[in-house]
């Protein structure tokens, strides 16, 4: 694989997982479980679109890519490289929590890792994010340790909500066809290194919350490569509906 | 009695008879007061409130309440129980103050020393 191909591999897969997670984030607006949570939610969410737009013009203005929206909103769920952590659906406030939680450390250290990236776009976008990372991240761990000192029953679900997260999340680091060039190139770690980093991020807030961490033991993989719940496509004709009417007309 | 659409009101158990009962820690949230600053070295200035089980959590809840537009450095919280005020019947230690202009800044003609600066420079 070229150095061409495997760049828009891995430009491609974080998007998706942006778009895709921003839009199942952005489900909670207005549900949120008290007006505060739902506005810094609804904002956060936001965020994550705003960051697969960024990706997306990566692939537009370096790889002669499609339009953003037209890329978003006319895929079909085979043609998207998410993993299948941020497809499922919501659920309750535990599981949506706990997701944004390893999600987004999960993304910080990926930005971490490209802010010393030797691909420049990369380097720019995560100079751009980093506050926002930042704020996304400060506010997981603040609701994970209090809800897990906040009682036996909140504890239990969140522990509960960590024990069905964790070998989904898992999935965010599924390794891509090209790893080794993508390395050697220096253009980031692999996902290997990332999940070793992404323990050190998670591992912390978790004991001082009471979490009990599980064993990686099935990374649920197949994402990456297309292969997905019925959940995303679910998903995507709800997100794309309107978009579709008419992709021709201007906003 | 019809159990609330909060379950931190449900929890409560209003519907005992015996007048008791108790407020677990975190479980009712205070009201925090929130103060903004434009810019390093500003003055914070009060812009609301938000709800929250603690000062972190509220300082957090800040940020996109309050902090999400326009510029924005840092941001204060504190509890609004924390803050001291006067009763509202104590307004009249301050309802001969229009009386006491020779206590306004606007006593002082600086305008007209102004205004000559201003024709000067230009």
């Amino acid at each position: 694989m070229q150095l061409q191909e495997a760049l828009q591999e891995l430009i491609t897969k974080m998007a998706d997982d942006e778009l895709v997670i921003g839009h199942r984030n952005s489900e909670w607006t207005g549900l949120g479980p008290v007006m505060e949570e739902d506005i810094a939610f609804s904002s956060m969410a936001q965020d994550k679109i705003g960051h697969a737009l960024a990706l997306y013009r990566i692939l537009q203005e370096h790889f002669g890519g499609s339009d953003p929206d037209q890329f978003a909103f006319l895929r079909n769920a085979e043609d998207f490289r998410c993993c299948h952590f941020v497809e499922m659906p919501i659920g309750s406030y535990d599981f949506s929590l706990m997701r944004h939680f390893l999600f987004d450390h999960a993304e910080t250290v990926r930005y971490q890792a490209l802010a010393q990236s030797k691909y420049a776009p990369f380097q720019h976008l995560a100079g751009k994010v980093k506050g926002e990372l930042k704020y996304h991240t400060l506010h997981a761990d603040a609701w994970i340790i209090q809800l897990c000192t906040a009682g036996k029953e909140s504890r239990e679900r969140m522990q509960a909500a960590l024990d069905t997260s964790f070998q989904l999340a898992g999935g965010i680091f599924e390794p891509g066809p090209a790893e080794e060039l993508l390395i050697a190139e220096e253009i980031y770690p692999g996902e290997a290194a990332l999940y070793t980093q992404w323990l050190g991020h998670i591992s912390p807030v978790m004991e001082k919350a009471g979490l009990v961490l599980p064993e990686l033991t099935a990374p649920v993989y197949g994402g990456r490569t297309g292969k997905h719940t019925p959940h995303l496509q679910q998903l995507l004709n709800e997100m794309g509906e309107v978009f579709r009417l008419d992709p021709e007309a201007t906003w | 009695m019809n159990d609330s659409l909060d379950p931190r009101v449900n929890r409560l158990r209003l519907d005992k008879n015996d007048g008791s009962f108790k407020v677990e820690e975190g479980e009712n949230w205070n009201v925090f007061e929130v103060f903004h600053q434009e810019k390093r070295g500003a003055h914070h200035e009060h812009v609301g409130c938000v709800h929250a089980p603690d000062a972190n959590l509220a300082l957090i809840f800040a940020k996109e309440q309050f902090g999400r537009r326009k510029k924005c450095v840092n941001l204060w919280v504190v509890r609004s129980a924390d803050i001291l005020a006067f009763d509202l019947e104590d307004e009249d230690m301050f309802a001969n103050n229009p009386d006491k202009t020779y206590r306004d800044a606007s006593g002082f003609k600086v305008m007209e020393k102004i205004n000559k600066f201003k024709a000067h420079t230009k």
